[in-house]
């Protein structure tokens, strides 16, 4: 006698999953369970065609449980739940079960074990499903007001969105004065504008509107309450210290980069005459004619490239910093406009001037630049010469292997994007954090600027090595989503936080005690006895009080000790 | 690699393959997990998570639960001292622990059968390295209950 109709989807995700895992196998496997109603393989389940089969199955058949065995949870979840409740069922009522990253990717090797792993996954997922009771959202008041931390032109252009979009700004900016990189830039790519320019023309949009109040040498001291209504400090700095608390519905973080720094001797870095990209680009805006360096006319110029990036055994720096490519031919034409007569030399492992920046490079080689591709085991070495020159030692990899040797005059190192020190920031935040030091968002391309903690965005450089029309483009999501949010006045929260079963409580208070939060309280049920209450709009859901309790009475709802122990024992079980 | 490759190989020809229950954590010790896979790092496949909220937020008596019900080891995937919603987690997770190895020793269950270590969202390497530590380490204790 079957209980539940629950609907169990695996997904082979173009073989991500099913060329290590048996998908017709684990379908076959689970569907036998009297509660399984429906059981269906996919190519790829989140696709819309997927979707709408899904919903006319749930629809069809009455389902009232959902498992999709796919990619990790951080992905599909609320792509499922909005399945679900498109459908007519409950949201809560769907499991997400991980049979891609914790499965057929780290089990390549093992497609019996991958796919044994799967069956036992999956009929963890239904034994919860079974349990899962449907649930509703806390809805929550917010405060139509965003924080924008960081003033470049990210920041700035957000903070402009977002005021149009009738909402309220704060902007934060940790240095006396707004811009950020741009503003030191003279015309930026592509268009020519120059980077004061626009940053003077974005600060005057911002105090043009009413709505945005921007705070220099100003930070973030501390953040509390919950989505939709966080209280934060602002301290700043100067003639007047003070500290302000403000409240904001949702926090922008576009705190940006910094410049790599090389060591010094890497490539001959310290030697006179061997500069960073930043500081020829400084000395390349403000030429008014040729170049000169420390009163010497600036002849012939050598480009490296990826200096700082892709490093392999040789850094930390495995990334491919994006900008660097398209921003050193741009300033090498600025120079080649100033002083048409000079020599270029550009050594590069690979050019990546992407999209349309490649008009740039081909210019750039129509108006006599030289490239030369040198090989990434064998780096071209910067020496000192004789008579005040550099000289430039590179393997020519596209002609004869030829061993050339450039006298120049300035040696311009193509330094990338490093990410910034915010250690204060991030432990305030709790910002996430990827492999590269940059700050992650949950997914690159379903949710670009959204990270892991509620009410959290970030945009601009802060998160990979961005052009600066690629950060605005990415602070302009985030304004779309703070207006999402925080648009309506009211925002549902995650109804899967901690309840008290009264039957059991006997009021000791020990969890009342253990919570940070104060969600709990006492409630008198009458004729003096007294239970445990908790607030589900303040509860995290983190479930520190469920093994406080002496009486059991505490349970997370989703993670509930029925659910989980149902979990543990299909994992446990043989799979026949 | 080519030793890891060679420990997967003898995991995989030995008869007894401990099964690991891991718990982790949704917003930090999972997303390293998952890591490890999206990096395409092995690890015994007999190890499977269930991830929550928070490791503070494990009773004990699941962990004790999961070896009545014959799973050879528990592995428990801290936040450590990233935990988001508590900053008193590790020792909270500290207790949880101390409980549950004491639990199993009055069950006569071996206490080592109870791992923890905290993993954050990008240690997919470290993860790596304590599954495959650890199922060599359950290996010679045979399945649980046969002790």
């Amino acid at each position: 006698m079957s209980e539940r109709k629950i609907g169990v989807y695996v997904c082979q995700c173009g073989g991500n999953i099913s060329d290590y895992v048996d998908v017709e196998r684990v379908r076959e496997a689970v569907s036998g369970d009297p509660d399984v109603t429906v059981t269906r393989t996919a190519m790829f389940t989140c696709s819309d065609a997927t979707q709408q089969e899904i919903i006319d199955d749930i629809k069809a058949q009455d389902l009232d449980g959902l498992v999709v065995a796919s990619c990790s949870p951080k992905l599909h979840t609320f792509t499922f739940r909005g399945v679900a409740k498109r459908a007519g069922l409950n949201p809560y009522r769907y499991t997400q079960v991980n049979i891609r990253e914790q499965d057929s990717w780290a089990h390549t090797d093992d497609h019996e074990a991958a796919t044994e792993k799967a069956i036992r996954l999956v009929k963890a997922g239904i034994a919860r499903t079974r349990l899962l009771e449907p649930l509703d959202p806390t809805v929550v008041e917010t405060v139509p007001k965003a924080l924008v931390i960081g003033a470049g032109v990210a920041g700035l252009r957000a903070a402009i969105g977002l005021a149009d979009i009738g909402l309220g700004v704060v902007v934060i900016e940790k240095e006396a004065e707004v811009g950020g990189w741009v503003k030191e830039f003279g015309p930026m790519f592509p268009h020519e504008r120059d980077g004061r320019d626009l940053i003077e023309q974005l600060l005057g949009e911002a105090r043009r509107r009413e709505n945005i109040v921007i705070f220099t040498s100003a930070e973030l001291v501390r953040k509390a309450g919950s989505f939709g209504n966080y209280e934060v400090d602002i301290r700043t700095r100067g003639a007047s210290n003070m500290t302000r608390r403000l409240e904001v519905g949702s926090i922008i973080v576009a705190t940006g980069v910094d410049s790599y720094q090389p060591a010094e001797g890497e490539y001959g870095y310290g030697i006179e005459g061997v500069v960073t990209l930043p500081e020829f680009k400084r000395m390349v805006d403000s030429a008014t004619g040729p170049l000169t360096h420390l009163g010497r006319p600036v002849r012939d110029v050598a480009y490296i490239y990826c200096v700082g990036s892709r490093q392999g055994e040789s850094g930390p720096n495995q990334y491919c910093s994006r900008f660097c490519c398209t921003s050193a031919v741009h300033t090498s034409l600025e120079l080649q406009g100033k002083d048409p007569t000079a020599h270029q030399y550009h050594l590069y492992r690979d050019m990546r001037t992407y999209g349309r920046y490649e008009l740039l490079y081909d210019e750039s080689r129509e108006k006599g630049a030289v490239y030369l591709k040198f090989p990434a085991d064998r780096p071209p070495e910067v020496t000192r010469a004789p008579g005040g020159k550099l000289e430039v030692a590179v393997q020519d990899q596209l002609t004869s292997q030829e061993e050339l040797r450039l006298p120049v005059d300035l040696v311009v190192l193509v330094t990338g994007m490093v990410p910034r020190q915010n250690s204060e920031l991030v432990a305030r935040l709790k910002l996430p954090i990827g492999r590269d030091g940059f700050f992650n968002e949950i997914h690159p391309k379903l949710r670009p600027v959204e990270t892991v903690v509620d009410g959290v965005a970030i945009c601009g450089a802060c998160q990979f090595p961005k052009t600066a029309s690629e950060s605005v483009t990415s602070g302009l999501a985030a304004v779309a989503w703070s207006a999402a949010m925080l648009k309506q006045g009211r925002a549902e929260l995650d109804p899967q936080v901690a309840t008290v079963d009264p039957e059991l409580c006997t009021w000791c208070g020990a969890c009342a005690d253990t919570c940070p939060y104060a969600a709990i309280g006492q409630l008198d049920l009458g004729g003096g006895r007294l239970v445990a209450t908790i607030d589900p709009s303040t509860c995290k859901g983190c479930g520190g009080c469920v093994p406080i309790c002496p009486q059991h009475a505490i349970s997370v709802l989703g993670y509930t000790g029925r659910e989980v122990e149902a979990m543990i024992d299909s994992l446990a079980a043989e799979v026949a | 690699m080519a030793v890891a490759t060679a420990a997967v190989e003898s995991v995989k020809a030995r008869a007894f393959r401990p099964k690991i229950l891991v718990f982790s954590t949704n917003n930090i010790s999972d997303p390293g997990i998952d890591l490890a896979g999206s990096s395409h790092m092995h690890y015994p496949p007999e190890a499977m998570t269930i991830a929550l909220p928070c490791t503070s937020g494990i009773d004990p008596e699941w962990i004790v639960h999961a070896f009545e019900r014959g799973i050879d080891g528990v592995f428990i995937a801290s936040d450590g001292e990233e935990c988001a919603y508590l900053t008193d987690c590790a020792e909270r997770s500290a207790r949880i622990f101390d409980t549950a190895q004491a639990a199993l020793r009055e069950r006569g269950i071996a206490p080592e059968r109870l791992k923890m270590a905290a993993i954050c969202s990008v240690c997919a390497e470290s993860f790596v390295k304590y599954m495959r530590e650890f199922d060599e380490e359950l290996a010679p204790l045979g399945p649980v209950g046969q002790e």
